[in-house]
Formats: C-alpha cells, sequence, structure tokens
C-alpha cells in the first residue's frame, strides 16, 4: 500500500492527514493556499470560523508537547470545534489499557477527529486503518516517522518570504536521525520542487541511506550554506550529548552552531528558520535566533493557519 | 495390516531416490518400496498417481509456545497446522519457560508430542547456558542423555566471547553441534528492521546487516579454534553468508538454514508498519535475497525451515517497534518452498533434500527418510495443485503471516505419522 492510499478518499481528497509522503503537489499547494485565508482571521477581533462547529476533536497526546498541543488547539477552536485534550501517558495507558482500546473507547463517545501524538513510528497510520469511516485522523508526530503539520507550516512560512520556491536552495542542519521534522521537510520540499535540499550533520546524526530521500550530504557546515535561500536549523536533544552521537556541546556548536560569521556564507537574503525550542548557543547563536532574517517567530504564527487548513480540508472544508 | 501408496513419484535424497513407486507400510514402519513383499495383507491404499511422495518434514525450528506461551499456541493446537504443512518433525528451540537445561524439561516436550498418538516427533535444542543468562553451562550430557539433538541459546545471543569460546571448547569435547544466532547484540539492539533506505523512510530504528556479519565473523573465528561443529540459524544476509560459504572451503564443520520467508520477502515488505513484517532477523534487502538463493542453489545454505513463530492477535495489534516479532509459519514451509522450485531456484530433489534429509543430518537424527525398516512418517503432495492461501483457513491457533492471498502451486494431500494418516486434504 502506498501512504497515499489511506489518506485519500475515493475522489482523492484529503481524508487523514498522516505523512507528507504520498502525498502530490496539489494537495500541499492546497493547504498552503487555504492556509492563507486563515492567517487574517487570527487579526479579526472574533477569531471563529464555523468549518468545525458540532465537531469533537481529540488531542490524544501519548507524547507530552505543551507547544504543539496549545497551536492545534487554538486551530481547531478557532474553526469552533469542541476540543478535548488527553494525556494517555498519565491515564489510562499506565493502567495497561491498549493504544487501540483508548481510541476506541473515545471514538464510542463520537468523536469526529483525533490529533495523535505518539512516540513510536506508525501510530498514526494503525490508528487511522482502525477508526469507523467518519473518524480523521492527524498526525502530530509519530516517533521518528513524520510530523507533517509541522513540515508544512515550515512551507508555508518559506512560500510567504520565497515565492519562488522552485529557485530555492534549502538546508536542513543537525539531528537528521531522529528528527521527524526533517523526514515531513524534505518530503514536501522535494514534492513542491525546490532547487536542492542539503542536510548537514555529522554521519551519526544521519540516517544510514539518507540520499535515497533526494538530498545532498555535508558534513561540513561552511561548505553547506554555500548560497543557501532557507536555513532550517534543528533541534539538538541534551541527551544526545551523550559522547556516542556527539562528543560534546561545545564542539557540537563550534562545528555546526549557526552563528553570524556562518550566516554569511548563506545568501545575503538567506532565512533561518527552527521548529523550536531553540537551545541557544547550542544549535544556534542567540543573536542569529534574534536577527532580521530569523523567522522563528513567524513560523509559530503561521503554525495556527495551517493547522486549521489541514483541519478545515480533512472535514471536507476548503478546497482539495 | 498394511498401507500401499500406489503410484506415487517417490523422492527421498537420504536414500538417493526419484522414481516411480509403490511405497509398503506396516506397524507404523516403512518396509518396502518398489515391489510389494510377498505375503503382505493390504488393507488400505492410498492413490498417489502425480503426486510427490516423500519422507514427512524435518523442520530445524518452531516454537509451539509450550510450555509457558499457551496464550499463544500449544503443542495441540499447532500439530494439526505442521501435519496439513506436511512436517512430521519438529526440533524447539529451548526458550520456552521454564528454558529446556534441564533433563525434565527435554523429556517433557518429547512426551508432549506424543501425548495424543500418533503425535508429532519433537525433538529438543537443549539450552546451553542456564535459564539462556549466557553465565554458566547447562548439563549438555545430561540433556543429550535426555533427548537434546543439539544446543543453543535460542535468540539470545552470547555476548562475552570467553563465554562463547568456553562453550564450544565444552561441547566440541562431546561432538555436539551449537545452533547459533549469530549477531553483534550491541549492532542488534533497539531495532526492529532491516537498516537502510525504507527503515530511514519510516523512521524505525534498524538492525544492520553489520551486527549479522560481525557475529558470524566471531563465531566463525570461535568455531575454528574450539574445533566445535556450529549451525548457523536463519542467516539474512548476503555479506555474512559469504563469510560461511568461505569457512565452509577452509574445511570448517559448520551449516547453516534460511527461513523459507526470508527467501521471499524484503525490506519493502514492511510496507507502512505492517507488522505481520515485524521479523528477527528482519527481512532484508533485494540482493541479501538474491544471495541467500544463490547459496541454496550452491548448498553454502543446507536447509529450510519455518521458523514458526505464532502469535495471538493483540501481540501483533500495536505499533511496529511494540509488535511481537515473528510470523506463523508452518503452513508455508512447504508451499513458499516449492515456489522457489516454480522458478527454477532449486530443483525439486534439492527442495526436498533441504525439507528432509539434510536437517534430519544437521540434528543427528534419524528422520526425513524412506529408508525401510524406518518410522513411516511421510508426505504426500500434489506438485501442480494450484490454490490461494487463506489466513482465515490456517490451522494454527496464530494468524500472523504476511503471505495471505498469496497463490502456491503445489499442496500438501496426505501426511503419515508412524503409518497412521493424520492429515488429508478435503476438496
Amino acid at each position: 500500500m502506498s501512504p497515499a492510499d489511506i489518506q485519500l478518499d475515493e475522489n482523492g481528497k484529503l481524508k487523514h492527514f498522516l505523512s507528507i509522503e504520498g502525498l502530490k503537489k496539489p494537495i500541499l499547494q492546497a493547504i498552503l493556499d487555504n492556509a492563507k485565508s486563515f492567517i487574517s482571521m487570527g487579526e479579526r477581533r472574533i477569531k471563529k470560523a464555523p468549518f468545525l462547529r458540532g465537531k469533537t476533536v481529540v488531542n490524544l497526546f501519548f507524547e507530552n508537547s505543551t507547544r504543539t498541543r496549545t497551536t492545534f488547539e487554538i486551530a481547531a477552536k478557532r474553526l469552533s470545534a469542541d476540543v478535548i485534550n488527553l494525556n494517555p501517558r498519565t491515564s489510562s495507558s499506565t493502567k495497561g489499557e491498549s493504544l487501540l482500546d483508548t481510541v476506541n473507547n473515545l471514538e464510542a463517545m463520537s468523536t469526529d477527529m483525533f490529533v495523535v501524538r505518539h512516540g513510536d513510528a506508525g501510530t498514526a497510520n494503525m490508528i487511522a486503518h482502525h477508526v469507523p469511516q467518519h473518524v480523521r485522523i492527524i498526525n502530530a508526530g509519530d516517533g521518528q516517522h513524520e510530523h507533517p503539520t509541522q513540515a508544512m507550516l515550515d512551507m508555508f512560512t518559506i512560500q510567504r518570504y520565497k515565492p519562488q520556491m522552485h529557485n530555492l536552495r534549502v538546508a536542513i542542519v543537525g539531528d537528521i536521525l531522529h528528527s521527524r521534522v526533517a523526514r515531513s521537510q524534505i518530503h514536501a520540499l522535494s514534492t513542491l520542487g525546490v532547487a536542492e535540499i542539503r542536510v548537514i550533520a555529522p554521519k551519526t546524526l544521519l540516517p544510514v541511506a539518507v540520499e535515497t530521500l533526494g538530498v545532498r550530504v555535508f558534513h561540513d557546515m561552511d561548505e553547506g550554506l554555500k548560497d543557501v535561500d532557507v536555513i532550517i536549523m534543528l533541534r539538538v536533544q541534551r541527551e544526545r550529548m551523550d559522547g556516542l552521537f556527539l562528543p560534546s556541546e561545545q564542539e557540537y556548536f563550534n562545528l555546526y552552531g549557526l552563528t553570524e560569521k556562518r550566516l554569511k556564507q548563506a545568501a545575503p537574503d538567506a532565512v533561518v528558520m527552527h521548529p523550536g525550542p531553540i537551545n541557544r548557543g547550542l544549535e544556534i547563536d542567540s543573536a542569529v535566533a534574534d536577527c532580521k532574517q530569523s523567522v522563528i517567530l513567524a513560523q509559530v504564527t503561521n503554525g495556527i493557519a495551517v493547522r486549521m487548513s489541514i483541519m478545515a480540508m480533512v472535514m471536507g472544508g476548503g478546497q482539495g | 495390516m498394511a498401507t500401499r501408496i500406489q503410484g506415487g513419484r517417490v523422492i527421498d535424497p537420504a536414500n538417493e531416490m526419484d522414481r516411480v513407486a509403490d511405497v509398503y507400510l506396516s506397524k507404523g514402519k516403512i518396509i518396502a518400496i518398489g515391489k510389494k513383499p510377498a505375503g503382505l495383507d493390504i488393507r488400505q491404499t492410498i492413490d498417489a498417481r502425480a503426486r510427490i511422495v516423500c519422507p514427512g518434514l524435518v523442520d530445524l525450528r518452531a516454537r509451539l509456545r509450550e510450555p509457558g506461551l499457551e496464550h499463544k499456541a500449544t503443542i495441540e493446537s499447532e500439530t494439526p497446522a505442521a501435519w496439513a504443512g506436511g512436517i512430521t518433525t519438529i526440533a524447539i528451540p529451548p526458550d520456552t519457560n521454564p528454558a529446556i537445561d534441564t533433563p525434565a524439561m527435554a523429556h517433557l516436550i518429547q512426551q508432549l508430542g506424543i501425548k495424543k498418538k500418533p503425535g508429532i516427533n519433537l525433538v529438543p535444542i537443549g539450552a546451553l547456558t542456564r535459564e539462556l543468562k549466557s553465565e554458566t553451562l547447562s548439563d549438555l550430557v545430561a540433556l543429550k542423555q535426555a533427548g537434546c539433538v543439539g544446543f543453543s541459546n535460542a535468540r539470545r545471543p552470547v555476548e562475552n566471547s570467553r563465554i562463547m569460546l568456553r562453550i564450544m571448547e565444552y561441547a566440541a569435547s562431546f561432538g555436539f553441534t551449537v545452533h547459533l544466532h549469530a549477531v553483534d547484540p550491541w549492532l542488534e539492539q533497539g531495532g526492529v528492521m532491516h537498516e537502510g533506505a525504507v527503515s530511514t523512510r519510516l523512521g524505525l530504528n534498524g538492525i544492520p546487516d553489520t551486527a549479522e556479519i560481525a557475529g558470524v565473523a566471531r563465531d566463525l573465528a570461535l568455531v575454528a579454534q574450539s574445533g566445535c561443529k556450529a549451525h548457523f540459524m536463519h542467516v539474512s544476509s548476503g555479506k555474512a553468508l559469504n563469510l560461511i560459504r568461505r569457512a565452509r572451503f577452509d574445511g570448517l564443520d559448520v551449516t547453516a538454514d534460511v527461513t523459507a520467508h526470508h527467501l521471499h520477502l524484503t525490506e519493502h515488505d514492511v510496507g507502512l508498519f505492517d507488522t505481520r513484517g515485524h521479523i528477527i532477523p528482519p527481512f532484508r534487502s533485494q540482493t541479501d535475497l538474491d544471495a541467500l538463493r544463490a547459496g541454496l542453489k550452491d548448498f553454502t545454505i543446507s536447509a529450510i525451515c519455518s521458523d514458526h513463530a505464532p502469535h495471538e492477535r493483540d501481540a501483533k495489534l500495536a505499533s511496529f517497534a511494540q509488535s511481537a516479532p515473528g510470523l506463523s509459519g508452518l503452513e508455508t514451509l512447504l508451499p513458499l518452498t516449492l515456489k522457489l522450485v516454480n522458478i527454477n531456484i532449486v530443483s525439486l530433489y534439492d527442495a526436498i533434500n533441504m525439507l528432509t534429509a539434510k536437517p534430519a543430518q544437521i540434528l543427528g537424527i534419524e528422520a526425513g527418510t524412506l529408508s525401510p525398516g524406518k518410522s513411516a512418517d511421510i508426505c504426500i503432495f500434489d506438485p501442480e495443485k494450484e490454490w490461494q492461501f487463506d489466513t482465515e483457513k490456517m490451522l494454527s491457533r496464530g494468524k500472523n503471516t504476511p503471505c495471505n492471498r498469496w497463490p502456491f502451486q503445489g499442496r500438501v494431500t496426505h501426511t503419515l505419522v508412524r503409518g497412521k494418516t493424520v492429515y488429508t486434504l478435503d476438496d
């Protein structure tokens, strides 16, 4: 089965949003286009649209993430949905209830949509296979597999600053190996058709055969940043600094930290992105995080609009 | 009272036989092939025209889950599945609970197999180390006397090379065969599928083929030093197989098997987190699969087994990483092997050899043969019969297989254990 099969209905419309892989350019572009109309809504006095009125959305977060969960919650509420937040790690799952039991129980309460985050790759996919026809699943991050809504908000941000995507050189820097965000970004960038995707990291932080995803590999940061238009810095988890993946924070920052000096290697109008939360002084210099080329905070704002767009689309609203 | 199996093509590699002949059985034994012995009172005739008559298959490795994991399967539940697959002898790995590390356990396994006569021949593989903990040697000689036909640490590699060397030296002193899951445990740790382009895409932790290459390389060095007889279980990668090929060329007393499913499935069969494709060792690349098939052709691999691992439904209803590895393989062992015959990877004769005489030879047991005087354990199959595998119709309690709806050619029509027909295909 291809990753597209389960995500689309019989008319080719988006039904679940589980992975970027398998979705074609028109769908991705429709998500971005619809998101534009939701951006202005955030600035209005009444920030509500009726797309999900009467619908119940459950944020099912098996992994903690206040930031992502909050943006999903705001997005669903602005679409007029009723939202329930569940963190099963602290409730039923510790009592031995299986993942599918949890989902079945919630589904029995007439839930319309699950936003799922789980530490294991493939979880959102598995749930999508087991819920009834009318229930929609959105993947909010599954293990090291994909984090497709994050990638879409990154694409939205890139397109806002660099509308001519086919000319772009994009560099993704850092822990690609453990990053679901990076996998989704790579699929999205290549589907939307940028000129070049680079990944910059030591081999310990790159998955094997990463070049099969359609990227150029660099181990040297200065070389990899040369003339790029977009720099995406990934968060480096401090637990990777155990001397196995990386020798030390200091050495990592010296080799791969984004400093003002390194930024000069890139195109003069390059934008700097980061999915957050950022580690200042570890993967990115404070001065760069706050400089005018940084669009990190815009990403957060865009995150709500893009998630509204996706939620509306899987529920049958919007075009695409 | 005697039985005649009439008109079949008798393939018995243990006796280098491949000809159309009648087979005569009496009192649970084979008494003649070809000419009817004088004065024999034939009471039953099985029509085997256009069929293959071969020894009952000898499965080098199948987990029947008893004792210890009866919620997955029992010897009683799995015996009919084995019969339907033409299997009449099964070697049981020692990772039962408790492990097969005492003579009592070895006796128990054998008795459970024949509790309901005629049952099935279960031969235990003894635990190399007590409780499979890789700390102290089991009483190997006592286990051998209790019926163990080889020794292994199941899927738990003995990490410490010094301990492994001592184990091999001890086993070598008595001529025992050690069955090895040769892998570097640190490279295998945490992995759930083959490390490669697919694991990278899916974000699943991979097991590199290097894990097996390093494990086989170490164990070959220890085999050479200790002079132990070794059998490598479920080889999955072409490069590890190359090491074994070279060692055999150099004269080391080593053999290897492969599972029937590793000869057909690759990393791509994991699909989109299909837990039925979760197996250890993992399905590897197309290059590895081709290398395994080549290993059959040049006899570097001498046996094909099911590595049967039945699971309850819930064990596979989980995220890929949390799901239990293994597949239910008794009923697909012969069909998957015959698929290789149909595409000219191996001859029918060699295929049957790898399912009968060769595994019996590795185990050092009297099975997998149609020699007069031996137990009449026989498999009869129709090599032309086309059918579709259906998990709903499986006899095993474990329905966990990626082979649902696969088309097969060649199907068991009769299985006999000690002269008694225990399985007949009804259709």
